[in-house]
């Protein structure tokens, strides 16, 4: 059965259509790659499948490890699996790190019908986490993202990720803003993620990004709509052409 | 004795004659005043966003009688020397010996007073212009004075419970009224610490004054919890005076009564005053919650630093008035205020005044006010971390709320107020109906 099937996606975002018909199907294991020009609809996407609010889906399906994901609250599908490291990190002033991830941890504990973790346990778990992503306890005990670099913010959501294990990984552009050495270091960590059992769905506009998480299928995703799709010769060809070929479809 | 004053909630009050001298002068001049200035109406610029129409409808009597007064659960483990003040009286005093440099006074009993109450009371507390402390101080039945004395360090706090019993407002029973009187003198170079807690059931009116002076180098904190009865109106005036290289740390958490104003008089007399008046407010339901505050820079080279936080619910409504007057001669004045409200329902409202007056020409003051609803991109982002929303909305208020809280100094009291705050939302955020905002 494939993890994630979406099928025929319409979504409007305050009245005005973005998303216009996106079918999409990710198997266990599989690194999915989505390339496309600015406000082509990357990260609409990404919010459709984690349930912010605000963006109507007008027609077709989105299922998840066989569940209909459109009929979950966001929280609910953080839960069955879903993670999504955002382009832009929230800051949350006043809630410390080590809080807000013991939080999440424990919700998902908690509707595995699992105690809360124990205090020792999770201090050790999240420090050997940390520490592969660069991250400092100093880090962990500020605010979450607040005054943190937009690299810093970056790493703070991979490990996030590393934490939650989730089953689907949605990196929108993680890699930018992001210099040489930390695209490594977050490359490394989700590398580090691979799993036969969890699939990842990565947006990005660069193909370097690729050459570190080599992804089993890439998508080019314009107007709304996947344009082509490819193995990862694409995103070279994309690097070397641009979108020029893709402009907007007569309606 | 009681005279038969027919100015309003003055009947019934305390005979002037027959009382000692020093009082008998406070409580002559307290009712001229009072019978000159009136109660404030909707012009009265200083009570122009709280309205005493329903205070006003009131026709009540004396509250009575010494009534037992619990510790709230969240001081149970608070190490302190305890009194009550019940229905304005001085209740109880639980170490019968005070430790050594407190002085505990009960001002119930005005003819054997020591001279340093006589001659403090009524000084510090402004009551020309402000209606409720003069009829305060033409009606208190009691209340206590305390004294630190010179140099002593207090380990202890001083844990002052004040409890006024109402009516019952169903029953059609009259409201009650009580005036609780404080006095606070910290000598020269002494260090204490006082938690003021205030409640009540019933239809009431706790109209409280606790005048308050910090002497050379001394340090008070001061912390106060409201916690009146939904039916309760409290009125509270609390006055400042800081000598030079004073300290004082105060916090107010208001969290009960109808309509509450709680006004905070800080005169800083001497330079290097440190000056902290910081707050929070959390009302629901009708809940009318005023914090209006002075910061008086008298004298140069003083600090002053003051943020309240909000939290609105239901169709309640906050009101906050701050102003820094920096005086001519008051150079080298650093002052900051602050007030943030969160609003969590479409029908509560905030209203705010903040007020800077500066005479003086080299000073660093700033202030500013912000008013907002709960951010929907910090909530989604808790959602998709696999958090319930409304354990999402707790968090976030909670981190808010928490800026405040953390600016008490003394840790106990921090803890039992941050217990306070959790309560709280539990009780009215945690599943509560806040009116349909997300
Ligand atoms: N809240 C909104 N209201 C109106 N339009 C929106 C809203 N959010 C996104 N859009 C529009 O939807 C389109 C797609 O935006 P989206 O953020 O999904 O693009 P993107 O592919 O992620 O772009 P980028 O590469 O710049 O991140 C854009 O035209 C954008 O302006
Ligand atoms: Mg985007």
């Amino acid at each position: 059965m494939a993890l994630l099937e979406i099928e025929n996606l319409h979504v409007e975002v305050g009245g005005k259509p973005i998303l216009k018909g996106i079918d999409l199907v990710i198997e266990p294991g599989e690194v999915h790659a989505i390339m496309g020009p600015n406000g082509s609809g990357k990260s609409t996407l990404s919010y459709v499948l984690s349930g912010r609010d605000g963006y109507e889906v007008t027609d077709g399906s989105i299922r998840f490890d066989g569940k209909d994901l459109l009929a979950m609250a966001a929280d609910e599908r953080a839960i069955a699996g879903i993670f999504l490291a955002f382009q832009y990190p929230v800051e949350l002033p006043g809630v410390a790190g080590m809080t807000f991830l013991k939080e999440a941890l424990n919700a998902r504990r908690k509707a595995a019908g699992e105690g809360e973790v124990d205090a020792m346990t999770f201090l050790k778990l999240v420090r050997a986490k940390a520490k592969t992503l660069g991250i400092t306890d100093e880090m962990l005990k500020r605010a979450v993202n607040v005054g943190f670099s937009g690299g810093e913010k970056k790493r703070n959501e991979i490990l996030q990720m590393a934490v939650l294990e989730p089953k689907l990984c949605v990196l929108d552009e993680t890699d930018s803003g992001l210099d040489i050495d930390a695209l490594k270091i977050v490359s490394e960590g989700v590398n580090a993620l691979r799993d036969p059992d969890r699939s990842m769905l990565v947006i990005t506009h660069y193909q370097r990004l690729l050459e570190h998480i080599q992804p089993d299928r890439v998508h080019v995703l314009a107007h709304g709509r996947i344009r082509r799709s490819g193995g990862k010769e694409l995103a070279l060809e994309l690097e070397a052409n641009g979108y020029a070929g893709f402009a907007e479809e007569a309606a | 004795m009681t005279n038969t004053s027919p100015l309003p909630f003055l009947a019934e009050a305390p005979a002037i004659d027959g009382a000692p001298e020093w009082l008998a002068l406070l409580r002559r001049s307290a009712v001229a005043r009072y019978g000159q200035i009136g109660l404030p109406g909707p012009r009265t610029e200083a009570w122009k966003f709280t309205n005493l129409n329903a205070l006003k409808a009131l026709q009540p009597v004396p509250a009575t009688g010494l009534g037992h007064i619990e510790r709230p659960d969240v001081f149970a483990g608070l190490d302190a020397t305890e009194l009550h003040i019940s229905n304005g009286a001085l209740s109880v005093f639980s170490g019968d010996v005070p430790p050594t440099g407190l002085e505990i006074v009960d001002l119930g009993d005005p003819d054997t007073v020591p001279a340093w109450v006589s001659e403090t009371l009524g000084t510090v507390a402004a009551i020309d212009r402000h209606p409720f402390a003069a009829l305060n101080t033409a009606a208190f039945i009691g209340g206590v004075a305390i004294r630190v004395t010179r140099g002593t360090m207090l380990e202890k706090p001083i844990l002052l419970l004040a409890d006024t019993q109402g009516g019952e407002t169903q029953g059609g029973e009259a409201a009650t009224i009580a005036h609780p009187r404080v006095l606070v003198v910290v000598e020269e170079g002494a260090v204490a610490d006082l938690v003021e807690v205030h409640t009540g059931a019933g239809s009431h009116v706790s109209n409280t004054v606790v005048e308050v002076t910090v002497g050379v180098g001394a340090r008070l904190g001061h912390y106060k919890w409201q916690a009146e009865g939904v039916d309760a109106f409290h009125l509270a005036m609390t006055a400042v005076r800081a000598e030079a290289k004073a300290t004082y740390d105060n916090f107010a958490l208001s969290t009960g009564a109808r309509l509450a104003r709680n006004e905070i008089r800080g005169e800083l007399a001497g330079g290097h005053v440190d000056y902290r008046v910081n707050g929070a407010y959390m009302a629901t339901g009708d809940q009318h919650l005023d914090t209006t505050t002075l910061i008086d820079h008298a004298v140069p080279d003083c600090h002053s630093q003051e943020i309240y936080k909000g939290v609105l619910a239901g169709r309640s409504r906050g009101v906050f008035q701050g102003k820094i007057l920096v005086r001519p001669n008051a150079q080298k004045t650093d002052g900051y205020q602050m007030n943030r409200a969160l609003l969590l329902s479409r029908d509560a409202e905030i209203d705010s005044k903040p007020e800077l007056e500066i005479y003086a020409d080299d000073v660093k003051c700033s202030h500013g006010a912000t008013v907002g609803a709960l951010d929907d991109d910090q909530l989604f982002y808790l959602m998709a971390r696999g958090i319930e929303r409304e354990r999402a909305r707790a968090l976030l208020i909670g981190a808010y709320l928490d800026e405040a809280i953390a600016t008490i100094e003394r840790a106990p009291v921090r803890e039992a107020f941050r217990a306070v705050v959790d309560a709280w939302m539990q009780a009215n955020v945690t599943g509560a109906d806040t009116g349909g905002a997300p």
